[in-house]
């Protein structure tokens, strides 16, 4: 065998040895997944100005008896139908002059308003304050579409679970019960539902919910199906791990974006549920406002005093787009492949 | 094929079963008569009115002798409306929804198309972002607030179209107008995902490289192949547009089922609720299942229920 001739250890030499070290570094923080999510949703424009919408608008609701300038319900009948008037302020349209005749009349002159009186988006034909209307209206509508969101996570979530979890003959049963559900119409069940129950806040959210859980239990059953072929959820079960923990533990996190994702969509439904069935005319009843009935009193007077119609429109379009968007933006930040196509 | 088709029938009739029940037994359990002016009859007078209804038997019966009635094609009679039988009154109105739910359904989905096709060709530029904001307001802005503004501008200010009128073609833009915006948004939604992915794919690519002008490349193989899935969305898109129809009918007048439907609720007609909403579902599943037979035949991936095999 040839001896391998010793070499001094002088001549061993690191090269670029300050560099290796610049290169191996770890520059950026490492980033959890709900972290990448945030910095993803918040790099996209249009997903930030939606949610900064949206939480104006909660917000405003939220404190909608210390932000709403009068009573919704006070009536004046003295002072129905003015135009919006803001303040002193000569803008056309918000100056409370009105086309009467082909003339500009001072609507709130005409109509004995006492001196300063001045409604921001005008009154109602009772005389009722517009923009305290729209208001609580918003905050109303809001409310059905949180509580028939909380009804959909409750029943759907927890169903999708179960049949994706025990599959076979359970999941077969619980799928066809589904299968039924959804091919009746939505609207007609809801409608069945106002028709049977008493018109109100509670008969809308339970007509919502009965067909709204359908999707959610759909999404989360196809996706704890693929979740319980992981191998940490094996794991967890060689381990002896209760179903019920496992659920809690491991499967409800793992679902949290198919859920985030499909509440975004739910909340747009239920508020136009609502506004649907107020249109109509049995949703919310009198007095109290919401975006539908304020669109239905709004289209009554459209022809001769679009104003009232324009803010609730616009309010409930703005709310729908801004959720939709924000669903969107959400899908993008969660699943970051989707957003490559 | 022939099996799966059957076997989906047969889901069919369990469905309409199904809901029929529901369906009647949820009128049974309203409060009240059906009635209007029940204190001024004698009771000798509010006898002779229910036994016409058959409403003098028990539920049980009155079931037996609904669903009996339901395999002859026979929904009962009208409470409200001359007491016309509720199949001739379906039958009477429509043609009117029918017409306008078909031309809104035809006229959004080829704009649709169009938008997501020319969104996903142009990805990323600013005809992307237009048609992207286009469909995004057609999903988000419900009809009826859309029906209401067309019917303000287009109608009364500007006299473009009539403001409420059934009788030509004329009068059918604007209510059909009202309800393309939802289908419009949701094709082009989905067409521009369907596309983009296509236009990244292998075989574009190949098309591309061999020397095909890029109209010729989009219009014979990206189209057609973006174009299967969106059959898909045909179901859920006649949900929406009938949902639609309902509120828009009421607001240009047009004498169709939608219309008649909100009418019967509001006069508390019950077996013409009843008989609309069997109605509504059976058409509803006849659009699910001819979807989805539709979509096994264009794509032969896609033998549903026989695992790919004929």
């Amino acid at each position: 065998m040839e001896q391998i001739p010793q070499i001094p250890k002088e001549k061993f030499k690191l090269v670029h040895d300050e560099n290796n070290a610049e290169q191996e570094k770890i520059s950026t923080p490492s980033l959890t997944y709900m972290q990448d999510v945030r910095r993803r949703l918040f790099k996209n424009k249009v997903a930030v100005v939606c949610l900064t919408l949206l939480s104006l608008i909660v917000l405003i609701s939220i404190f909608a008896p210390v932000i709403a300038p009068h009573n919704p319900n006070e009536q004046q009948v003295t002072l129905s139908n003015l135009p919006p008037k803001l303040g002193n302020l000569n803008i056309p349209g918000m100056n409370g002059y009105q086309n009467m005749g082909g003339k500009m009349v001072d609507a709130y002159k005409q109509a004995g308003a006492p001196k300063g009186t001045s409604f921001i988006l005008g009154t109602d034909y009772l005389g009722r304050d517009l923009l305290s209307r729209i208001i609580y209206g918003t905050r109303l509508s809001l409310v059905v579409a949180v509580l028939a969101t909380l009804v959909d996570l409750l029943i759907g979530v927890p169903y999708g679970i179960v049949s994706g979890w025990k599959g076979g003959k359970t999941d077969t049963f619980m799928q066809r019960i589904v299968e039924i559900v959804s091919s009746i119409p939505n609207l007609i069940v809801v409608i069945l539902m106002m028709i049977v129950l008493k018109p109100g806040l509670t008969s809308i959210v339970i007509a919502i919910a009965i067909t709204g859980w359908v999707t959610m239990a759909r999404l989360v059953r196809a996706q704890t199906f693929q979740l319980k072929e992981q191998e940490y959820i094996l794991a967890a079960r060689t381990l002896g791990e209760p179903s019920m923990k496992i659920a809690t533990k491991h499967l409800i996190p793992n679902l949290s974006s198919t859920i985030i994702i499909q509440t975004m969509f739910t909340i747009p439904n239920a508020i136009f549920f609502e506004a649907f069935l107020s249109f109509i005319g049995i949703g919310i009843p009198a007095p109290n406002a919401s975006l539908g009935t304020l669109l239905s009193d709004g289209q009554k007077a459209f022809r001769f005093l679009p104003y009232q119609m324009w803010a609730p429109a616009i309010i409930l379009s703005i709310i729908m787009i801004a959720t939709n968007l924000l669903g969107d933006g959400l899908r993008d930040a969660f699943d970051p492949q989707s957003s490559d196509h | 094929m022939a099996k799966y088709i059957l076997k989906r029938i047969l889901y069919l009739f369990l469905t309409l079963f199904i809901i029929a029940s529901i369906t009647f037994f949820l009128m049974k359990l309203l409060p009240g008569t059906p009635f209007s002016n029940q204190n001024r009859m004698s009771a000798d007078q509010l006898k002779i009115v229910k036994a016409q209804y058959g409403l003098d038997q028990s539920v049980g019966v009155q079931y037996v002798r609904y669903m009996v009635g339901l395999l002859h094609g026979n929904l009962g009679t009208s409470f409200q409306f001359n007491n016309e039988p509720v199949t001739a009154l379906i039958g009477q109105r429509l043609a009117p929804s029918m017409q306008i739910g078909a031309q809104a359904m035809v006229l959004g989905t080829i704009l649709g198309i169009l938008l997501g096709a020319v969104a996903a060709i142009r990805k990323n530029t600013w005809v992307d972002t237009l048609a992207t904001f286009i469909s995004i307001l057609g999903l988000s802005i419900p009809s009826f607030v859309l029906a209401v503004l067309l019917q303000f501008y287009l109608a009364y200010k500007w006299k473009i179209y009539p403001v409420a009128l059934w009788d030509n073609f004329q009068s059918s833009i604007l209510p059909t107008l009202a309800l393309t915006a939802l289908p419009l948004g949701t094709v082009a939604r989905f067409m521009r995902t369907e596309m983009v992915d296509v236009m990244s794919s292998d075989y574009i690519e190949l098309a591309k490289s061999k020397g095909n002008s890029n109209w010729k490349v989009v219009t014979k193989h990206a189209l057609r192949n973006s174009l299967i899935p969106v059959v898909t969305i045909i179901g859920p898109m006649a949900v929406s547009v009938m949902t639609g129809s309902m509120v828009v009918e009421n607001i240009f007048s047009i004498p169709g089922i939608g219309e008649q439907f909100v009418k019967s609720i509001t006069t508390n007609d019950y077996p013409t609720i009843m008989g609309l909403t069997i109605f509504y579902s059976f058409l509803l599943i006849i659009v699910y299942l001819i979807v989805d037979i539709l979509y096994g035949l264009i794509d032969p991936r896609i033998r549903l229920g026989n695992g790919g095999k004929e």
